[in-house]
């Protein structure tokens, strides 16, 4: 076990330095120096920021010296936020969208692993069908399309939430954020199960298992539950890849300070080395979530031994 | 009172295209001890009507007719009850060993489950029995291999593990729904001897079915040959072996090898086994058979005592007499 | 279940061999009546070419223009007297003319993103099944790179770098939407190249491009015609979040992604500005979906 997770985090290596070289040849190929702004500054203040940012020296060794810094953890300084480092930006923005989507995903792990079983059992029944719609649902309605819905709906017509804006973690900002990402993964989550199960129901050792007298709640419970979960482990990874791209819009309606926020901001303002630093953590982060899905799903599986 | 009484049993699927009728009007009857084999070709119904007695069709399966095990009908058992027969009184092993058992789950997990529900008996003491029967069915190490899961085992030692798991209640009815069919030939005959040790040790009784022939003569008292759904012929493993009184079971045995005579062929039933959706109106192997007649085709053959010997049932409208002899006549060419 | 499944799979096939016998009928045709059988794909079908040439042809006909300000209808609800059907924007611009106009540009946008990925991902794709080997493993080993990238932010980045332009948008969508159809296309390639027909015509001596042409591409066509379907969706969706992130086209150029945009930020006050595109957008895609699944049962009979 440990010589295999060892090897798939040496396979990471090399995806990791691609993304972060061919991000930064972009960054740096492409016309117009990050200074060439609308203020003007003095050639002697350029120079001196020049050096500060060793953007006098050669390509290659700029380069060299921003994977040095990289290696030790330091995204660099923000551009266009006087007195931030990347580190400090993404500091106060990272918990933020931590909260919101690995809580997303949690409840709707559970919420959509439970309504897939039932579905499974019911199938035609009215939460078969629920959960059918909420599959056809998520795949044509975009998160940009229901956030704004949501807020219409719950915010704007009942009252009952804020449309937007956050507090220090203040539940009432939380809710809605959280339902939208909820309602896209259980589309996926439910649909998934629903299938798996039906499938594991249907397989022999589930008829062994009948043949043995056993009621039906120790039938789906012990027998069918976990290999009927090994599906929906591995859509994690996606799911939370795309919880990514759902966080930048979701962050964008509801005026939440995330990671996702502070992209977009980052690439309004032409903040390249902000934009370059999410880009190599988002990436990072994503490169370790399937690392760990794969290792759950080796953990889980009494067939993959190392 | 038989152990089990069987009759008129018949299965239909609700298939997109209509209702499809697996099993019609198919009798049997089992007395304690004794073996049943259940012979015919894939499609043949065989599997389904144990499937139906288990309460293990499929979701779109219906039963008509009675299984009657101790004078109870199976059939129309709740899930409850049914579930404190089967795997305690009923126990049935699988054709396919390498998919039959939960590869999620230990083998000392799936064996003592069944004696935890139907006996009460503690975890602890539920694995002692399950080692002493995984020894009975001469696994070696079984106290240590218990703790494996079922990938950690060859095919034949998971059958093996699949018997010992039936007889964990020493059932009074097992049925082995062609047990070595996914087997190699010298693994196949080690099953089956031990089948054999395990009936005489634990006085079991055992619906065998299969489409070997081999399998039915080297453990079988009775035997049910069955085609397209309905019982053909029907009687002594004796009589159905050596005076073959049905076109059928003539054509199956005339497609076995046999060590006693060589020279002529093997000889093959022509045709392919029918479709189920599209039966004939009469005799279901009116189609290959070589004895049909136009009555054949139109009207179906009651299975009813042979002429030549009131033992035997057989369905079919050609008279015994005239049948054997054509059949022996061709065996002396 | 499986078997009696299998069973009346394996009854279906000889019965649609037979039939086959007896009418001739091809793989193509066959095909063709199941998709049409399909109620949902169909109408699904019809839905969608009626979108299509509702944009292609309806801001022609309609007697507003997508720029143009109406001063005396600023932000109006939408209403059957003064020609304005679905209402207007803030500047008093025609809603109707600018879905039509912005689904011009989302369309757009999604078939050639998708034209592009889809030959990307079939010559991708066919070249590492053809070749085999190490080019093979590294050229998947590339695709799996892909896959583990967050496609989103590095569009951001390459937007932000380069500017905002239509063939742009083509672009960044194309580089991170042709991985599946070269995966697919792969393993299909490789399951050809096995085959004995191909074998066969190596060993009479068929020259290589004859054999791709002849042999592998027919082939290749079902489930590449299967995959491109499900390209469709994506790219229009990923088009559409681009733009709502102020990344698309310019004003006052638009589409459906920027209209959603817009209309998200007056909800409020005025709902319709955002339910036009947004119900636009969704209909698109739930139809997109739909053919598409309606197209892999059609196209894969295995999987009825």
């Amino acid at each position: 076990m440990w010589s295999y997770t060892f090897r798939r985090v040496l396979a990471t290596i090399p995806t990791l330095l691609a993304v972060i070289t061919v991000c930064y040849l972009l960054l740096h190929l492409t016309p117009g120096g990050p200074f060439d702004g609308e203020r003007k500054v003095s050639a002697a203040v350029l120079a001196n920021l020049q050096a500060k940012y060793h953007l006098d020296l050669p390509l290659w060794q700029q380069y060299l010296y921003y994977i040095k810094s990289l290696l030790q953890g330091d995204l660099g300084a923000s551009f266009r936020y006087a007195d931030w480092s990347v580190n400090d930006l993404v500091g106060k923005a990272l918990p933020v969208s931590a909260a919101i989507g690995g809580g997303a995903i949690v409840i709707s792990l559970f919420i959509g692993v439970a309504l897939g079983i039932v579905a499974a059992l019911r199938q035609n029944s009215l939460i078969d069908y629920l959960v059918m719609l909420l599959g056809n649902i998520g795949g044509a309605f975009p998160s940009f399309v229901l956030g704004p819905v949501l807020v219409m709906v719950f915010a704007i017509g009942l009252e009952w939430l804020p449309a937007g804006g956050w507090d220090d973690f203040a539940l009432r900002y939380m809710v809605l954020p959280m339902a939208l990402l909820v309602f896209i993964n259980i589309s996926t989550i439910g649909r998934v199960m629903r299938g798996s199960m039906i499938e594991v129901l249907g397989s022999n050792f589930i008829r062994t298992a009948r043949a043995k007298g056993l009621p039906m709640r120790t039938i789906v419970l012990r027998h069918a539950l976990k290999p009927a979960l090994m599906p929906v482990v591995s859509v994690i990874g996606p799911l939370a890849i795309s919880s990514i791209t759902a966080a930048v819009v979701t962050e964008t309606v509801f005026g939440l300070p995330g990671l996702g926020k502070l992209i977009v901001n980052g690439a309004a303002n032409r903040d390249y080395t902000l934009v370059l630093g999410l880009v190599v953590l988002v990436t990072v982060i994503t490169v370790v979530l399937n690392l760990l899905v794969d290792l759950a799903y080796a953990l889980l599986d009494p067939k993959i031994r190392y | 009172m038989s152990l089990l009484k069987v009759s008129n049993l018949g299965v239909q699927f609700q298939t997109n295209d209509g209702v499809v009728s697996a099993v019609n009007g198919v009798s049997f009857e089992l007395e304690k001890g004794q073996t049943l084999g259940i012979v015919g070709e894939s499609g043949s119904g065989k599997s389904q009507t144990v499937l139906a007695m288990m309460g293990l069709l499929a979701k779109n399966g219906k039963t008509t007719g009675e299984a009657l095990y101790q004078g109870k009908n199976l059939l129309a058992m709740s899930p409850a009850e049914l579930n404190r027969i089967r795997g305690d009184r009923l126990a049935m092993i699988f054709q396919d060993p390498m998919t039959s058992l939960n590869p999620y789950l230990t083998v000392e997990r799936q064996m003592t489950e069944v004696l935890e529900l139907h006996k009460g008996i503690s975890r602890r003491g539920a694995k002692k029995r399950a080692i002493e029967l995984l020894d009975a069915v001469r696994i070696p190490e079984a106290a240590r291999r218990i703790n494996m899961y079922p990938h950690e085992f060859s095919g034949g030692m998971r059958q093996r593990v699949m018997i010992a798991m039936a007889l964990l209640c020493e059932p009074e009815v097992l049925i082995a729904d062609e047990p070595t069919t996914a087997l190699d030939v010298t693994v196949q005959a080690q099953i089956l001897t031990l089948l054999k040790e395990l009936q005489r040790d634990f006085g079991t009784s055992i619906v065998m079915i299969t489409h070997d022939l081999g399998v039915v003569a080297g453990l079988c008292e009775k035997v049910m040959v069955m085609y397209g759904g309905r019982a053909m012929e029907y009687g002594s493993a004796d009589n159905i072996f050596y005076q073959p009184s049905h076109p059928y079971t003539i054509g199956l045995l005339g497609a076995l090898p046999r060590l006693d005579h060589d020279g002529s062929e093997l000889v093959s039933i022509p045709g392919n086994p029918p479709n189920m959706a599209r039966m004939p109106k009469g005799c279901p192997f009116s189609e290959r058979c070589t004895h049909a007649s136009s009555r054949c085709a139109d009207e179906l053959p009651a299975l009813a005592a042979s002429s030549v010997n009131p033992q035997v049932l057989r369905a079919c409208h050609k008279p015994a007499d005239e049948l054997q002899q054509a059949a022996q006549e061709v065996a002396h060419v | 279940m499986m078997q009696s499944k299998q069973k009346a799979m394996t009854a279906a096939l000889d019965n649609s061999l037979a039939d086959a016998a007896v009418e001739g009928r091809s793989l193509w045709r066959d095909a063709r009546v199941r998709f049409f059988r399909n109620k949902a794909a169909v109408l699904s079908l019809i839905v969608l070419a009626l979108i299509t040439l509702a944009c292609i042809f309806g801001p022609m006909v309609l007697p507003h223009t997508y720029e143009d300000t109406d001063w005396d209808a600023m932000g109006i609800a939408p209403t059957l007297a003064n020609t304005h059907w679905f209402g207007t924007d803030a500047l008093g611009r025609d809603l109707l003319v600018r879905c039509l106009i912005g689904g011009r540009i989302s369309l757009m946008v999604g078939a050639l993103a998708t034209i592009a990925s889809v030959a990307l991902g079939i010559v991708w794709g066919a070249t590492a099944g053809f070749m085999g080997g190490k080019v093979d493993s590294l050229m998947m080993r590339i695709v799996d790179m892909m896959y583990a990238v967050p496609y989103l932010l590095i569009a951001i980045l390459m937007v932000t770098l380069l500017g905002r332009d239509f063939y742009l948008v083509v672009l960044t969508i194309t580089v991170f939407s042709w991985m599946d159809m070269a995966r697919v296309v792969r393993g299909q390639t490789l399951a050809i190249k096995s085959k004995e027909y191909v074998e066969a015509a190596h060993a009479i001596g068929v020259s290589t491009p004859k054999i791709i042409f002849r042999h592998i591409v027919p082939n290749l066509l079902g489930i590449v015609v299967i995959y491109t379907t499900v390209t469709v969706p994506g790219v229009i969706l990923t088009e559409s979040v681009l733009s709502f992130l102020g990344l698309g086209v310019q004003e006052p150029m638009t589409s459906w992604g920027v209209l959603i945009q817009d209309g998200a930020g007056v909800m409020d006050a005025s709902p319709w500005i955002l339910l036009f595109p947004a119900g636009l957008l969704s209909v698109t895609l739930y139809c997109a979906n739909y053919i598409g699944d309606g197209l892999r049962d059609a196209l894969d009979p295995k999987d009825r």
